[in-house]
């Protein structure tokens, strides 16, 4: 079916990438809660996982397995909640067997996200998060060679507070540059951990690069989330940690994030 | 009208993917390019006009320069950031602080190479092109490569697509003078893509002794962990073992134990067990390796006594239990 330029991302208001130089420091998680406290603000958002290798969110998001159906102007992305207020399109949902390996070179994997950023009718939204791979290279070159069509906002940058964290992360600031995308801000994630058991916070992965970082490079510095086992759990077990914790600080760190990430988008 | 997956005619690119994942008949086949799975692949008239079927003669070039190389390791995970760039240094000190062996110690991750800060070589460039083939030293019997040492500065991208990290593996691999090596131990980035098929093809004409499996607790990071384990199978990779890094975090305060990714699936002793493969041991979350790691010290050396330190140790003599048996087997069919 043809379709006009803008296609399936005319009525998105506003794409926002999730980026990190670096693998597990929780963009999945970032993007997971992210979605999930802009829902919480009562906006439509929608999830694309593109990371072909190692797809979290279905998991994170706990809606199985189910079967991807089509409609007249696409992929029928795959709705968490009756209200249709968080939908999801990942490649997890494509494959046969949970445990496969999708060992693809870089050609197939810039197919694929070709086909994921145009064909995926995500009707009206007002926010949606791009959940990327580690690194600087195919799959994030081919996400925006298509996103390109449409109009980006940006990208936030994810980041742990230790210097080999911090040191790849200003690698992906150079990738944000070099292709001209807006760095919207960088989220310093699994900053210290309180004990539960003497309330003595341990920095596990030492603390306040993510700030420094963002200094360095005069970057908007969003926040930092606590490393907190609950956020983990709920992750693990595919829970909504913003209804389930609202009076954490973790609970009110991500929140602040996503209002100063939803400031930036509307004011833009 | 929503129709299902397999009722809808116009969706042969998916299933196509279907069977690109299952049945990739790989470059150099003599189905490449002619299978029904490599229909829509952007690869296929490349494919199908013989020229990848060719191998290429760098492979057996790196043959035979390792061929002087004893035991060869590779650290792999589907999960980024579960410590295997960590490990992979830790592991090259602890085999390197037998000063009758020779380590070196090759980063693979391309556009996230972080070995140079881990090894405390942040900085140090190779300033020459025609030294390219030298590695560094972190001492008289530990080398170090990564391509953190050809970027000029620490903000350096490295954003290339899948041929040219390729072209850099190949001469990392077929270009550095390793000289006589007891072990190379090679860091990879997470995934299951070009860094590692490249790795393995071109190691395919030279003995590795196996990976080793690095995951984190949580079942988020362990279904990722079991694609790569079905990558080692699918290319025929021996593992050696898992290890189970940030387990546990026990407070320095009041010394209980939290578990920061709590293992709701049973953790990796649960997927060796169904997978049957040996658990090599678990480290636990301790602050001081992250501290050490990004001040380019070795963690063993700093706080030898500590309960991470001391599960390194086990593993890592598991480990060289493992080559040396290796060895011996190899020998008795010769």
């Amino acid at each position: 079916m043809e379709q006009s330029r803008d296609g399936n991302l005319a009525q998105v208001r506003h794409v926002v990438l999730v980026l990190s130089g670096k693998g597990g420091v929780g963009k999945s998680t970032i993007t997971t809660e992210l979605a999930l406290a802009l829902r919480h603000a009562g906006k439509k958002v929608g999830i694309l996982d593109v990371d072909l290798c190692g797809p979290s969110i279905p998991r994170m998001l706990s809606v199985g397995r189910p079967e991807v159906h089509q409609c007249d102007s696409g992929w029928v992305p795959v709705y968490t909640d009756p209200q249709k207020s968080l939908a999801l399109m990942s490649i997890g949902f494509l494959m046969e067997d949970p445990d496969e390996a999708v060992v693809w070179r870089g050609p197939k994997k810039t197919a694929l996200i070709g086909q994921f950023v145009s064909d995926v009718a995500w009707g009206e939204l007002d926010v949606l998060l791009v959940d990327t791979p580690p690194g600087t290279s195919d799959e994030h070159l081919a996400v925006l060679e298509n996103l390109k069509k449409h109009r980006v906002d940006g990208a936030v940058l994810v980041t742990t507070p230790q210097a080999v964290s911090t040191g790849d992360v200003r690698r992906e600031i150079t990738f944000c540059k070099r292709t001209g995308l807006q760095i919207l801000g960088i989220v310093e994630n699994m900053s210290g951990f309180v004990c539960p058991h003497c309330s003595e916070c341990s920095n596990i992965f030492s603390k306040g690069g993510g700030e420094e970082l963002a200094e360095l490079t005069g970057s908007v510095f969003l926040g930092s989330v606590p490393l907190d086992p609950r956020l983990s759990a709920s992750l693990e077990e595919g829970k909504d940690f913003t209804q389930l914790f609202p009076d954490s600080a973790t609970f009110s760190a991500i929140s602040s994030i996503s209002q100063t990430l939803l400031k930036s988008l509307e004011t833009d | 009208m929503e129709l299902s997956l397999s009722q809808c005619s116009k969706l042969t690119w998916t299933l196509n993917v279907h069977f690109i994942v299952l049945d990739c008949p790989g470059t150099a086949s003599e189905q490449a390019g002619k299978s029904e799975s490599c229909q829509g692949c952007p690869n296929q008239q490349l494919c199908a006009s013989g020229a990848t079927k060719a191998p290429d003669p760098a492979i057996a070039e790196i043959g035979a320069k390792l061929s002087s190389v004893k035991h060869k390791i590779l650290v792999l995970s589907g999960k980024g950031g579960v410590g295997k760039s960590t490990f992979s240094a830790h592991l090259a000190h602890a085999l390197a602080s037998d000063n009758t062996k020779e380590v070196a110690l090759l980063d693979v991750d391309i556009c996230g190479p972080s070995i140079p800060r881990i090894m405390g070589l942040e900085g140090e460039q190779v300033r020459h092109a025609q030294k390219r083939s030298k590695p560094f030293y972190v001492d008289d019997n530990l080398a170090v490569m990564s391509i953190g040492f050809l970027l000029s500065s620490p903000d350096d991208a490295v954003i290339w697509r899948g041929p040219k990290k390729n072209g850099m593996i190949k001469q990392f691999l077929r270009d550095v003078d390793w000289g006589e090596l007891d072990y190379l131990i090679m860091d990879t980035p997470p995934g299951t893509s070009d860094e590692h098929l490249s790795v393995v093809q071109y190691l395919s004409s030279t003995h590795v002794d196996g990976a080793v499996i690095i995951t984190t607790p949580q079942e988020v990071s362990l279904q990722d962990v079991r694609k790569e384990i079905r990558f080692c199978q699918k290319v025929k990779l021996p593992i050696i073992g898992v290890v189970e890094n940030m387990s546990g975090f026990v407070c320095p305060k009041c010394k209980n134990t939290s578990q920061i990714f709590p293992p709701t699936s049973g953790g990796a002793e649960k997927m060796c067990a169904d997978l049957g493969l040996p658990l090599l041991g678990r480290v636990p979350l301790d602050p001081r390796i992250a501290r050490s790691c990004d001040e380019g010290r070795s963690f063993l050396c700093e706080v030898p006594d500590s309960p991470a330190a001391k599960a390194y140790q086990t593993i890592v003599q598991s480990i060289q239990d493992y080559c040396s048996n290796r060895a011996t087997e190899v020998q008795r069919a010769t």
